[in-house]
């Protein structure tokens, strides 16, 4: 055994088989191009040089000893700044197959120096929460085919839209009509958004691709697909583009991008889909947002107001507020004013048990145009691991929760709900948000699912990649630096966002069809859905099929 | 599917006649029901004074009986008219029928010089406040209390009970008369999920299942209006909802339409009251039927309509002559009914159609969603 000292040891240091993701090198297969090394985006392998001693056995011989080689090969780097997420850059560009990181299944000795300089982990992505979802487990059973006529998907008209804005009930509705009173403006949508990501958080390329794929839905395919901007504004040619009216305009604690909304104003040509206010992010319930010193480039600094390079926390509350009750009451109707009474206001908030209380504050605010409720599997670009994964309420018990409620008050046609927060988590996007719908919300939003069916995003729940803060996303769709994002053809990416909607409006027509659904969105039908799981079915009270 | 007759007629005649075209129907129902409705009432034996709230039932006992009239004493309602059915009860298949009952009353005196809509509310709450006494072991079954209105409804075969009731025998005409030949199958049978269903002298009737009766039901309910109860059927919302457009929105009869299946967002831009509708599709958008329907029904007028479901996925005829006219979900129904029409103009609506009867029954109106809607102002 050799001595201590010789070998040299910190408390963090750890070998490969400690690492959760571990680069299997073949070197009889490598050419050492070095694709793999450049590409990779956390300097996680090197090229190193490495000597091999020969022994040599020469019994006559005079001399004495062995000879030695030097070779070229590809190592991985065991220091926890620079381990291997996972993402596998290595392997696509690889052009032998000699390299790729595979999930380590020793016990991830990292997680334990997950705090070096007294920093806590932070990360992108969501809830390292792996296996179907509770929107997963639920069917839609009630099959309208032997007492009915069976609709046809593929042929019969289905109307699937929903409504976002404020709507009045049948005898206000009448009343204002006669009297010539105001009536809230509304929006007929497709019920499945594209969610609060925004301009910083995403790359240029990224969030070109999602409105130009957006813009494509509305005018060529006739789907009325919204998106909204997130915190951090809204690069002033499309606030003064007649696209306007495809984008959801985030208002969040940090106002971001605000000064250059404000200023654009008088000069626009059309009118937002409506006004988001964010007092809470599923992800990270009691975080502002936040976008690290690494994506704050020229142009984000440009349109958000402030220096180059420095780190971007959003207060966790709107600071000038005092309450939720001032919040409605300020926000909801200044910005409700500054849009002359003409777009939807509604509040975004985390799902949380407290989450009836701000409904019913809603409910009585006639500006107040909705409500989205965003769940503990909610996405995002950078916040403390702490508060993705243990913080948070789930999204379908809330929404159900607060559907109950205003049916109990006969308003459930009046305030839309919206459910966000791992929808498509596992790829199920249609069916999950149909599951929501008839847990009673109006709509969904999708935002790590758009990243990943849309872009590629390569995160996952097994903690790979979801590095979207450090501004090092490999395929460009959370970084600012051009030489990542240039990877992203925006064109590609719009061109995934026609064919993630037609597809979804043809699953959605799978779904109502049995059901005998095809005039109106079935929200709150819970008759039609069931779980196997007799705790989960009588806290949503639906049923329990086995 | 089930199978819908009514008829409208100047002259009362028997419900009799209507059952015959039930049975010409017969292919297209189980059997497993019969409800009638008849409005414009006229008695063999008793000079009906069409200002008597009639209330129909059935006493499943003895105890449920004398509580019924009870009840009806304490609240100072006085009998006038008690008609008694020349029953076969060997015809019902179910035993535990005490009494049927169809008794004219004159309404206490407090009520007697109010409004028609204190009075209507009274005879709501009477009607709710019988429904209750129902118990467990003596049931007690309420369908109709209202002027000029009766009703019936049993399991069975439609002609089988008739026979049981005997209604061939002219003790008992109207002047309009529903009927419809099956019991509720998608859900529990139950007698209050047989059609039609009534609610404050409006009355409709269905074939083919609502399958956005849940969120529909929800709002209902959460209106909190009185009488919005039961949904023992699918079917009751549109009874509700027709209650709903002409009582508590004031709208005209063509708004149910409207409410029930919207144009959707392109024809209504090119109608022209496009931006009032839409509105009102939003503002209503609970409303919105679902699945293959045909909606029969009476207004305390004697008017009677028929409107189809968006899709037309389900049949039914109008068809007739001056004085008298049909709607049923087979031509053969309408030809049991009414035999000596020109059965060249019987009239099949469309989606977009609401089929009008005046009581004049002159002629048919027939109204489409694309014409303007007679509002009376502003919209």
């Amino acid at each position: 055994m050799v001595s201590v000292r010789s070998v040299t040891l910190t408390p963090s240091s750890l070998t490969a088989t400690d690492l959760p993701w571990i680069i299997e090198h073949r070197e009889d297969r490598c050419t050492l191009c070095g694709n793999c090394t450049a590409i990779c985006p956390k300097g996680a392998i090197r090229l190193s040089h490495m000597r091999q001693r020969l022994p040599r056995l020469d019994v006559f011989g005079s001399q004495r000893g062995s000879e030695y080689r030097t070779f070229t090969g590809i190592r991985q780097e065991t220091d926890p700044a620079k381990l291997c997420i996972g993402c596998g850059m290595c392997a696509m560009v690889c052009p032998n197959e000699a390299i790729t990181p595979v999930a380590g299944t020793n016990e991830n000795r990292t997680l334990f120096f997950e705090n070096r300089k007294g920093e806590p982990m932070k990360r992108g992505g969501r809830r390292n929460a792996t296996g179907p979802t509770l929107l997963d487990r639920i069917v839609f059973h009630r099959i309208s085919m032997l007492t009915d006529p069976a609709l046809d998907a593929g042929r019969h008209e289905f109307t699937a839209t929903t409504t976002l804005g404020r709507v009045l009930s049948p005898e206000e509705f009448l009343k204002r009509t006669m009297n010539g009173g105001w009536i809230p403006p509304t929006r007929e949508i497709f019920p499945f958004i594209i969610g609060s990501m925004s301009f910083g958080a995403l790359s240029p390329n990224m969030w070109l691709g999602l409105l130009q794929g957006v813009a494509y839905c509305n005018e060529v395919l006739g789907l009325p697909v919204v998106m909204c901007t997130g915190e951090g504004g809204c690069p002033p040619w499309v606030l003064r583009s007649p696209y306007l009216k495809y984008i959801i305009l985030q208002i969040a604690s940090g106002y971001f991008g605000w000064d250059e909304i404000i200023r654009a104003i008088p000069e626009m040509q059309c009118l937002p889909a409506a006004i988001e206010i964010k007092y809470g992010q599923g992800a990270k319930p009691g975080d502002g947002g936040l976008l690290m010193w690494h994506k704050v480039s020229k142009l984000i600094a440009r349109l958000r107001g402030v220096p180059e390079g420095v780190d971007l926390p959003s207060p966790p509350v709107h600071q000038t507020l005092y309450s939720i009750e001032e919040s409605v009451m300020k926000m909801v109707q200044t910005m409700s004013m500054a849009f002359h009474h003409q777009v939807p206001v509604y509040p975004k908030i985390s799902a949380s048990t407290s989450a009836k209380a701000v409904l019913n504050n809603l409910v009585r605010n006639p500006y107040a145009a909705g409500l989205v409720i965003d769940g503990i599997d909610g996405g995002t670009g950078a916040a403390y691991n702490i508060s993705m994964d243990a913080t948070g309420h789930p999204v379908a018990s809330c929404v159900r929760d607060c559907y109950l409620e205003l049916a109990k008050q006969g308003m459930q046609n009046e305030i839309p709900l919206f459910a966000a927060g791992g929808i498509g988590k596992n790829g199920n996007v249609a069916q999950n948000g149909m599951a929501m719908v008839m847990l009673g919300a109006s709509g969904v939003h999708l935002g790590k699912y758009m990243m990943q069916a849309a872009a590629g995003c390569l995160g996952n729940e097994k903690n790979r990649c979801n590095v979207c803060n450090l501004g090092i996303c490999p395929k460009g769709i959370t970084s600012q630096n051009p030489k990542l994002y240039r990877r992203l053809d925006p064109d590609k990416v719009a061109e995934r966002v026609a064919e993630i909607y037609m597809s979804i409006n043809t699953e959605v027509k799978k779904i109502m069809a049995p059901l005998g659904r095809s005039q109106s969105l079935p929200i709150g039908m819970s008759d039609a859905i069931g779980i196997a799981d007799k705790a989960a079915a009588e806290r949503l009270r639906i049923s329990y099929i086995c | 599917m089930c199978r819908l007759a009514l008829k409208t007629a100047r002259e009362p005649f028997s419900p009799y006649e209507v059952l015959t075209a039930m049975e010409a129907m017969k292919e297209g129902y189980d059997g497993s029901g019969l409800g009638l409705l008849l409005r414009g009432m006229e008695f063999e034996d008793f000079k009906y004074n069409p200002r008597f709230p009639i209330l129909s039932g059935i006493a499943h006992t003895e105890k449920a009986w004398y509580r019924m009239t009870d009840y009806m004493e304490e609240m100072e309602y006085e009998l006038k008219y008690d008609h008694r059915f020349a029953m076969r009860p060997e015809l019902i298949e179910a035993k535990d029928r005490y009494r049927y009952f169809m008794r004219a009353y004159r309404m206490p005196v407090e009520f007697r010089d109010e409004s028609d809509e204190l009075r209507e509310a009274e005879l709501l709450r009477a009607r709710l406040a019988l429904r209750n006494l129902s118990t467990e072991e003596d049931p007690l079954t309420i369908f109709s209390f209202y002027p000029d209105v009766a009703m019936i409804k049993e399991v069975g075969w439609p002609m089988q009970i008739g026979d049981a009731l005997c209604l061939h025998d002219g003790q008992l005409k109207s002047r309009v008369c529903m009927a419809q030949g099956r019991q509720n199958t998608n859900y529990d049978i139950n007698l209050y999920a047989c059609h039609p269903f009534f609610i404050q002298g409006i009355s409709t009737m269905t074939n083919g299942e609502n399958t956005a009766f849940v969120p529909i039901r929800d709002w209902l309910v959460g209106r909190n209006l009185p009488g919005y109860v039961g949904y023992h059927s699918d079917s009751e919302v549109f009874t509700h909802i027709l209650h709903y457009t002409l009582k508590h929105l004031g709208l005209p009869l063509q708004a149910y339409k409207h409410i029930i299946t919207p144009l959707s967002t392109g024809e209504l831009s090119r109608h022209p009251q496009g931006d009032f509708l839409t509105g009102l599709r939003q503002a209503c958008k609970r409303l919105i039927i679902d699945g293959p329907n045909a909606v029969i029904g009476t207004l305390p007028d004697e008017t009677c309509l028929l409107v189809m479901d968006q899709k037309k996925l389900r049949p039914a005829t109008v068809g007739g002559r001056d004085g008298v006219w049909g709607i049923a979900s087979e031509i053969c129904g309408i030809q049991a009914m009414i035999p000596d029409r020109d059965p060249s103009l019987d009239f099949q609506p469309m989606r977009e159609h609401t089929v009008i009867i005046p009581p004049h029954r002159k002629e048919l109106e027939i109204w489409s969603q694309y014409d303007r809607l007679p509002l009376p102002q502003a919209a």
